[in-house]
């Protein structure tokens, strides 16, 4: 199917900014869903409040843009309503991890099965840059004008400790393998993470002196490295990028039938 | 021992209601004193097939109850005040949304964590105004538990009637107390079921473009429509929207469909109200008391009535306005500083004659507090 | 049959709650009577000051508290002190004589009963004081019959555990008739 079958063009044009690396998330995601093969009825889109949740508006899914923080939220409800929905939550760093962070941590320790797609721009773009927790110490955003003194955290050791059974790291410089773990996240069995590096050219990047798009590209490019690589021991500073863990567990909503199946058995 | 006879607490009553409606999704979080209901669904819920999550929050239980909706399940969630106040946001969400949806509020003492084991219904107002901008809500009531099983059912026939969440505002006493219930049989009680679009796959379904009655009819994601729902405001399409001409026309439909059907939503109990003097206006725990009072004073030739209200939202101003209009006293028993007092003032048309009776430290209401109130406005002194 | 309004009072744990809840159940379903049961309690699941009300009556009961109880149970100190006043003149005052001394004189007929002590002789099995206190009061008041109480015990109560509490609702039905006669 062609990509433009995906996407609903009567809402169009978007409203990321010039640079952003929202589109390049959108469109490998539509790659991934086209290259698997899957009907655009069985999959719900479910997303929060922020630049990266307006994806669900632009897709031609069933679509749930909801408030902010909550995006897991709903979607757990959509999934153990109907398991046999492929669930596809995007979100930024601020709505994943801050107003929505126990939800997110608690879908993970559930194990559900459902895609969580956090498009890291270290921002909140939509309220015009406040520093976000994956900002980092030391940054600058407009509310940490004499630099941000909280701490980040790191989304593939959070995501880890909380239980999800995938976690992959990647950047918007990495198209082809931003793809290919969309590819493996959607067909896990269980809770998946895959966190994308995404620029914010208007916000991060002029308030961090990153320079242009094109600029804050090439970074994810010089300060990543594959998980385990040779680059990595040798600088200790380099992000790593690839699948840091893929393991099946047990996954809720298929447990919960087998509640279901004792239930009935001992039900009057 | 007689068929379908149980002795029960309100708060199973509810549940009993609830499944007999046809719930098959619930989300929920402990909290006393509505705890009992999260329990017994959990036992139920999956021996009939339908779904039972423990969320890690009251805002997530609202949240995922929204989120089966839409995948066609009639759903509930259940709390009391504190984690009635964390699902404001989401509940708005529903308001907006158009979802159907049952929110259960058992009341206890507030603000705060306030009076968590004792009675109060001081969540009247915020079951109105709790979440934030203009909007129209239904809020349903019971004193007794065939009551409460019986406005339960109707909350999930409102509920898909109007594409909107229906609160059930119980308390800390019907909660808890148990006495006899009788669940009537199938098909006894007519049920609402989802309104879904008749529009097929592959035709333009404009799934917020109401018809000609008001109503809206849905489709289940993972069918064949696929459309946006959005919390903000949206056009037919259920896209976002800041057309001045689109923001109007929804927010008017979300309070017409509720507020020009006041009078169909009403649910109510007359007592003796014809030849009343005083007239007692009451509702859940307190109109137990109020009812005492009645059936007490009557034989002693006291023309005491009672309107028991069961729909407190939209308020049934028509109702209470006629019903006003002949006694000479109007005594408002709740257990809050006034809060459907203030309604009752703005509905009739003598507001100088309605007095409050109330009690707020967390113990019901009794006959006795209800006499006492009414012997000094009636200058008998107590 | 007049209504007959209930406080059974005790400790957190010791069952008083599921006794009244028995007894109100008893009546309802078996003998066809209206009856309303509530408590009133704090935050602790053991321990502290329980307290519970039950209303059973030929017609609607509407206000389900008993403010002025014709019956009151006290199995523990603390209970009866806190709520031995409440009683209605000329009521019915049960307690234990283990754990409970009575002090002061209400206008009431006191029962003190030695629940506890025949429990531990002739069961041997603390966990069923309750049930051996809703046998007096039901020998003691005739509120209901001891048959519809044991219909309850047989649906609520685990088979295993069934036996002991049936024993229990005997020997309290037999000392309550004994302190009516």
């Amino acid at each position: 199917m062609p990509v433009r079958d995906y996407i609903r063009e009567r809402f169009f044009p978007h409203l990321w900014c010039p640079g952003c690396g929202h589109g390049i998330v959108m469109n490998a995601l539509i790659r991934a869903v086209e290259s698997l093969g899957l009907s655009k009825n069985e999959i719900v889109m479910v997303s929060g409040i922020g630049c990266s949740a307006r994806i669900s508006g632009y897709l031609d899914f069933h679509t749930l843009h909801t408030i902010h923080g909550r995006a897991l939220a709903f979607a757990t409800g959509v999934k153990l309503g109907l398991p046999g929905l492929n669930i596809l939550v995007p979100m930024g760093d601020g709505d994943a991890l801050a107003i929505g962070g126990n939800h997110f941590i608690h879908a993970a320790r559930r194990n559900i099965e459902i895609t969580a797609i956090i498009m890291n721009n270290r921002i909140y773009g939509m309220t015009g840059g406040q520093f976000s927790p994956l900002s980092g110490y030391g940054t600058r955003a407009t509310t940490a004008p004499y630099t941000n003194i909280d701490h980040a955290f790191d989304v593939v050791t959070l995501s880890l400790a909380a239980g999800a059974t995938f976690v992959a790291r990647t950047t918007t410089y990495h198209v082809q393998q931003m793809i290919d773990f969309f590819k493996k996240a959607i067909l896990h069995e269980g809770f998946s993470v895959v966190e994308v590096l995404s620029q914010c050219p208007t916000y991060f990047g002029r308030k961090n002196k990153m320079g242009s798009a094109a600029e804050m590209m090439a970074y994810f490019r010089d300060h990543t490295t594959p998980i385990g690589s040779k680059a990595k021991k040798e600088n200790p500073d380099l992000i790593e990028r690839g699948i840091f863990v893929h393991k099946e567990l047990p996954e809720y909503c298929r447990e919960y039938d087998k509640v279901i199946e004792r239930a009935m058995g001992k039900g009057k | 021992m007689k068929k379908n006879v149980r002795f029960v607490q309100g708060n199973e009553a509810c549940v009993e209601g609830a499944l007999y409606a046809g719930l098959d999704f619930f989300a929920g979080y402990p909290i006393t004193p509505s705890t009992e209901i999260a329990e017994h669904l959990a036992y139920r819920l999956p021996q009939k097939g339908g779904k039972f999550i423990q969320m890690e929050d009251e805002i997530a239980s609202m949240c995922a109850i929204v989120g089966a909706s839409l995948t066609g399940h009639k759903v509930m969630t259940a709390t009391s005040g504190p984690g009635f106040s964390l699902m404001q946001e989401a509940l708005g969400y529903a308001v907006m949304a158009e979802i159907p949806c049952v929110v259960v509020d058992v009341q206890r003492g507030g603000p705060s964590t306030g009076l968590p084991t004792s009675v109060s219904q001081g969540d009247v107002n915020q079951a109105r105004w709790g979440t934030h901008g203009d909007h129209a809500v239904i809020a349903m009531t019971a004193s007794n538990h065939q009551d409460v099983f019986l406005m339960t059912v109707e909350a999930f026939n409102l509920a898909e009637t109007y594409r909107t969440p229906v609160i059930l505002l119980f308390d800390e006493v019907v909660g808890h107390m148990r006495e006899r219930l009788v669940i009537p049989e199938e098909g006894e009680i007519p049920l609402v079921e989802r309104l879904r679009t008749s529009v097929p796959e592959g035709v333009d379904y404009h799934p917020y473009l109401p018809r000609e009655d008001g109503r809206l009819p849905m489709s289940d994601f993972g069918g064949g429509h696929r459309y946006n729902v959005t919390g903000l405001f949206h056009d037919m399409w259920g896209f976002p929207s800041t057309n001045p001409g689109v923001v109007k026309g929804l927010l008017r439909h979300l309070l017409d469909k509720l507020n020009n059907n006041t009078n169909r939503i009403a649910r109510y109990k007359e007592y003796f109200v014809n030849d009343a003097q005083v007239l007692l206006i009451s509702y859940g725990a307190s109109a137990r008391s109020a009812l005492h009072v009645v059936r007490n004073r009557r034989p002693r030739g006291e023309r005491v009535g009672l309107l028991e209200l069961q729909t407190l939202w939209p308020f049934p101003v028509d109702v209470v306005r006629d019903l006003a209009k002949a006694p000479e006293v109007v005594l408002v028993v709740e257990m809050n500083m006034g809060q459907v007092l203030q309604a009752v003032k703005l509905a009739v048309d003598d507001p100088e004659k309605v007095f409050l009776a109330n009690r707020f430290d967390g113990s019901l209401i009794t006959p006795t507090d209800i006499r006492n109130i009414l012997r000094v406005i009636q200058g008998k002194g107590i | 049959m007049s209504r007959c309004r209930m406080v059974f009072s005790g400790s957190g744990g010791q069952g008083v709650i599921t006794a009244a809840i028995i007894l109100a159940e008893a009546a309802v379903l078996w003998e066809d009577l209206v009856a309303v049961q509530s408590q009133s309690y704090g935050p602790e699941a053991r321990g502290g000051a329980t307290r519970t009300d039950v209303i059973i009556s030929e017609s609607d009961i509407h206000f389900p508290k008993a403010n002025e109880p014709n019956v009151l149970v006290c199995l523990t100190q603390e209970a009866y002190n806190k709520f031995y006043t409440i009683i209605r003149p000329g009521g019915l005052l049960v307690t234990d004589t283990r754990y409970v001394k009575t002090q002061r004189k209400v206008d009431a007929r006191q029962v003190e009963l030695p629940l506890f002590q025949r429990v531990m002789e002739e069961i041997g099995k603390p966990i069923v004081l309750n049930i051996c206190m809703l046998g007096a009061v039901v020998g003691l008041t005739r509120v209901v019959k001891p048959e519809s109480i044991r219909k309850v015990l047989k649906d609520r109560v685990p088979p295993e555990f069934f036996d002991i509490n049936a024993r229990a609702l005997e020997l309290g039905v037999a000392m309550g008739r004994d302190a009516a006669s």
